[in-house]
């Protein structure tokens, strides 16, 4: 007999907000029990604790000390990772690279994410002539291939963290844009924002209460895909010497330098290609984690 | 059919203008002028202000660009190189042809070997044919394109002593940047296909077709397969910028005498005229192939080719 | 015996996933005679849909199973045959109809293409022309312009594209036809015109026909028998006069017609029947209609009740048509 009571409140399309509440428990339910997800979790999680905490642990100058009594030595007690050809502390590098790439993708992932959803916002509600020029524009824009564009932009610029954000900013807001320009559009014809028109609601809070609450899982699964790419990309970046200049840690930038001595010192291959690997992976698993929980018919 | 070739081709225009606009802009704030480049920091002011104002440097920007651009289209004249002093076309255009041919080899790999391999995963999904190739999509999709490079020069060229990881010369220079150009599209194409076909799978008409009386066989080959594959063309159109990026850096990362090398090479001398041409050309032939893509799926989708070539009854 | 196409007995059918397992067909008995139409009625989610895919042997392979019963069809039992010679039914002498004609067609192939291989997968010897004529004669057949054929299906509007459905069918010509809520998905004057096509055909060629349905007046207007479906069971089953004119029901039936507007009887309001179909992961013991059930009776909550024959064919579920159990209860005890 309980069972009419709530099928009767689902029934009700008016009764979005339960309807939510029990979506996002459902969602957490769901990506609890992916193991994968949980294991992305926890390594994410812990390689951010890492780079967190390793300032505490060893000093920056570690990580730029050139020593040339200590040149490209094998990993060792004094040295867990070894030293470079310049005799810096391998292990010190990937913890202060770390930390910028890392601060640079979350950054760029986010403004990225901000800058190409209002975009796409506009382009789905609006429509019309505000719709044609920006997705006119977009189809410009995505006519250069992205390495070109970033490529450009550095050069122009210059390279500093400020920079390399607004690159890769540039580099990847146009997902968004398209994405939520797509989810405006379904939802903007369903009755309920109907029924919010009617009752009066204007056009932003429209957009902002009732259209972007419910695109928001979609948004969130490509945010954390991105910084995952982001990550890649900006190492790519480094290694073509468009990151961070010298002599400023980058792992693309290590990978780049310890090209004359993988034979000698493989060690310099390994440990910044498996930083980026490992990084790159648990970020990537979370975001499929989140991406199944959202809509887990998609797998079978 | 026609009407929307030539509507594609229209707007083809503005979009390279469009296209080398921005490019040329965003180079425009690059610091410096061709004068101090050229004739050197210890060269007399004087000297540098006639040499720019020879080349119209001072002139308002939207001049300067559409002199460039009518340079380009009715002389290919592209400049004068910052760094070697000479005419930019002639560096830039023997380079061009082997950055297209690992783009195009790129590309008809990454589809051969990742299309074939999504299908499988679909139709045997859950099997090993999906388990391996699916893991190992994920675990490639997280190693950076240069990294690959460097694994498989580690492995073949060091280690095993099998292939040469610089210069070109025979098909084993090839071998390895080819590959890790194409490994990473293929993984991303095997991941989209196999989502393709498992969503295709659920579809109502398949239901209609086995009701029909159609082997399995047939279902997946002839029903599935057909529908599955459209969405796969426009994807691997939407791989091609990764595929660019991999030919840029692997251009570098194998010392390959392309146009992506030159860039990379040119951006520590901040070399603009080069770095500028080189753009905009790789710009403007993925632009064409873009389009190509475009046209090549109205026609195979014949819900789009029926837009164009009949009116509705 | 032989007069009846379809016999199906006892059947049962499931869907087992690893949370739970769905208890879609609990022990139905059915019976179409040849060239008659039994309605099939139900609410959504009764089982009807179930019912009719297991005919074909269509469940979804990954969940659905059939663990007991008989499905005979001109005296072969469907469930023991090889899957090969399952194919050879499929579309050939046993043909289905499904309800969404937007997503039922294969959108990049034309509809003429798709009527031919129905007729090809079972004809191989035909040459193309004469498949070609087939198709022709097929789609004049539903009332739409052979010239068509090169369409796609896109180009065609709701209700063509389920008169198309209709023509790959009975492109075989079909012993069985099955309609699952043929005409449900469209326009209501449209609805009226494809039923009209699907009936002129039935009684051209002489097909039998399942007819599923949750709409009454269909089952009116089109059939000879009808079976009331309700949560995975058969709980009444009669000809169409029993049920429509006969005074002796099952609660359930009941229900229905008393929720259906009719424009002869003044009326002040519908009466839905109250509450919803059990979860048929968790069926309740005793009669599955017992707590949405006016009538219900202690008996009820604990027995599940057995088929009762009320007259001739029609026969109910139900402790109320029970005299035994009756009699019980007027002594105010029960076995």
């Amino acid at each position: 007999m309980d069972k009419l009571d709530i099928s009767q409140d689902k029934k009700d399309s008016g009764q979005m907000e339960y309807k939510r509440q029990n979506k996002s428990k459902e969602i957490f339910r769901r990506f609890r029990k992916s193991k994968g997800a949980v294991i992305g979790l926890i390594l994410s999680a812990m390689i951010v604790a890492v780079l967190i905490l390793g300032p505490l642990f060893i000093p920056y100058e570690q990580a730029t000390k050139q020593n040339f009594d200590n040149i490209t030595v094998s990993p060792n007690s004094e040295h867990i990772f070894g030293t470079d050809n310049y005799g810096r502390n391998v292990f010190a590098r990937i913890i202060y690279g770390g930390r910028t790439s890392i601060s640079i993708a979350l950054l760029a992932s986010v403004t990225s994410c901000i800058v190409g959803s209002i975009l796409g916002a506009m382009a789905g509600y609006f429509g019309g002539k505000i719709d044609s020029l920006i997705m006119r524009s977009l189809d410009i824009f995505m006519s250069i291939p992205d390495i070109l564009f970033t490529m450009a932009v550095v050069v122009a610029l210059g390279s500093s963290f400020k920079n390399l954000v607004i690159a890769l900013t540039i580099a990847y807001f146009t997902n968004y844009v398209r994405l939520v320009r797509s989810q405006v559009l379904s939802l903007a014809e369903q009755d309920y924002v109907e029924a919010a028109r009617a009752g009066g609601a204007g056009s932003f809070r429209i957009i902002f209460s009732h259209i972007l609450p419910n695109a928001m899982g979609v948004i969130i699964v490509n945010v954390t895909l991105n910084i995952g790419k982001i990550i890649i990309y900006e190492s790519t970046l480094s290694f073509l010497g468009l990151g961070m200049p010298p002599p400023a840690p980058e792992w693309g930038l290590m990978l780049s330098e310890a090209r004359e001595f993988m034979r000698t010192a493989p060690h310099l291959l390994f440990f910044p290609a498996g930083a980026i690997v490992l990084t790159a992976c648990s970020v990537n698993l979370m975001g499929d984690g989140l991406r199944d929980a959202l809509d887990p018919h998609l797998k079978s | 059919m026609h009407r929307y070739i030539v509507k594609r081709l229209l707007f083809l225009i503005p979009t390279i203008f469009g296209v080398t606009l921005i490019i040329y802009a965003i180079m425009a704030m690059t610091p410096g002028d061709p004068g101090r480049a050229v004739l050197g920091v210890n060269a007399p002011q004087a000297d540098v202000d006639e040499y720019n104002h020879m080349l119209g440097y001072d002139r308002p920007f939207l001049e300067k660009y559409l002199n460039y651009m009518k340079n380009i289209i009715l002389h290919q004249d592209f400049g004068v190189s910052y760094f070697t002093k000479q005419p930019v076309f002639d560096e830039v255009l023997p380079r061009y042809s082997l950055t297209i041919k690992l783009a195009v080899v790129g590309v008809a790999l990454a589809a051969l070997i990742g299309v074939p391999l999504g299908i499988k995963a679909a139709v045997k999904q859950y099997s090993l044919w999906d388990t391996i190739p699916s893991v190992m999509a994920f675990f490639i999709a997280a190693i950076p394109q240069f990294v690959l490079g460097m694994i498989l020069m580690f492995i073949f060229a060091l280690k095993l002593n099998l292939l040469p990881s610089y210069g070109t010369g025979s098909i084993q220079h090839y071998i390895m940047p080819i590959l890790a150009i194409a490994i990473p599209p293929a993984a991303q194409n095997m991941r989209f296909t196999k989502s393709s076909m498992l969503e295709e799978i659920r579809q109502d008409y398949v239901r209609t077709a086995r009701a029909k009386g159609a082997e399995e066989r047939t279902v997946i080959w002839k029903h599935v397969l057909r529908n599955a594959l459209l969405p796969v063309v426009t994807q691997i159109g939407m791989s091609l910028g990764m595929l660019i990026a991999g030919t840029v850096v692997v251009e570098k990362l194998f010392t390959l005498p392309g146009i992506g090398s030159l860039i990379v090479d040119r951006i520590t001398f901040k070399d603009e005229p080069v770095i500028l041409a080189g753009t905009i050309l790789i710009s403007i032939a993925f632009t064409l192939v873009m389009l190509l893509v475009d046209i090549t799926y109205a026609f195979i989708d014949p819900r789009i080719r029926a837009k164009y070539t009949r009116t509705r009854g | 015996m032989n007069d009846l196409i379809l016999d199906i007995k006892n059947l049962e059918v499931i869907y087992k996933t690893d949370l739970e397992t769905v208890k879609a067909v609990n022990g139905i008995n059915l019976k179409i005679g040849k060239g008659k139409t039994l309605g099939l009625v139900g609410e959504t989610g009764a089982g009807k849909t179930t019912t009719a895919l297991s005919i074909l042997r269509l469940l979804p392979s990954a969940t659905g199973k059939i663990i007991n019963g008989e499905i005979n069809f001109e005296d072969t039992d469907l469930l023991k045959i090889k899957e090969e010679d399952m194919r050879h039914m499929r579309g050939n002498k046993i043909a289905m109809v499904f309800q969404d004609p937007m997503t039922s067609l294969n959108p990049v192939m034309t509809v003429g293409d798709q009527i031919a291989e129905a007729i090809k997968f079972h004809n191989e010897e035909l040459s193309k022309e004469e498949v070609e004529k087939k198709v022709d004669d097929k789609l004049l057949m539903v009332g739409i312009l052979p010239s068509r054929k090169v369409e796609y299906p896109h180009q065609f509007s709701g209700g063509m594209k389920q008169r198309v459905v209709i023509a790959i069918a009975l492109a075989c010509e079909p012993d069985l036809l099955i309609a699952d809520e043929a005409t449900t998905a469209l326009d209501v004057t449209i609805q009226a015109q494809v039923l009209m096509t699907m009936m002129e055909l039935r009684n051209r060629l002489g097909t039998s026909m399942l007819m599923i349905t949750h709409d009454f007046g269909i089952v009116a207007k089109t059939c000879d028998d009808v079976a009331v479906m309700y949560a995975g069971e058969i709980v009444e089953s009669g000809t169409v006069e029993d049920i429509f004119l006969g005074n002796k029901h099952h609660p359930y039936t009941e229900g229905l017609f008393g929720s259906i507007p009719n424009l002869s009887t003044r009326s002040d309001r519908l009466t839905p029947i109250p509450g919803l179909m059990p979860d048929p992961t968790n069926l309740p013991e005793g009669c599955t209609f017992a707590p949405r059930c006016k009538y219900s009776m202690d008996v009820c909550k604990k027995f599940h009740p057995k088929s009762i024959t009320v007259e001739g064919e029609h026969s109910l579920l139900c402790h109320l048509f029970n005299e035994k159990i009756m009699s019980q209860q007027m002594e105010g005890k029960y076995e």
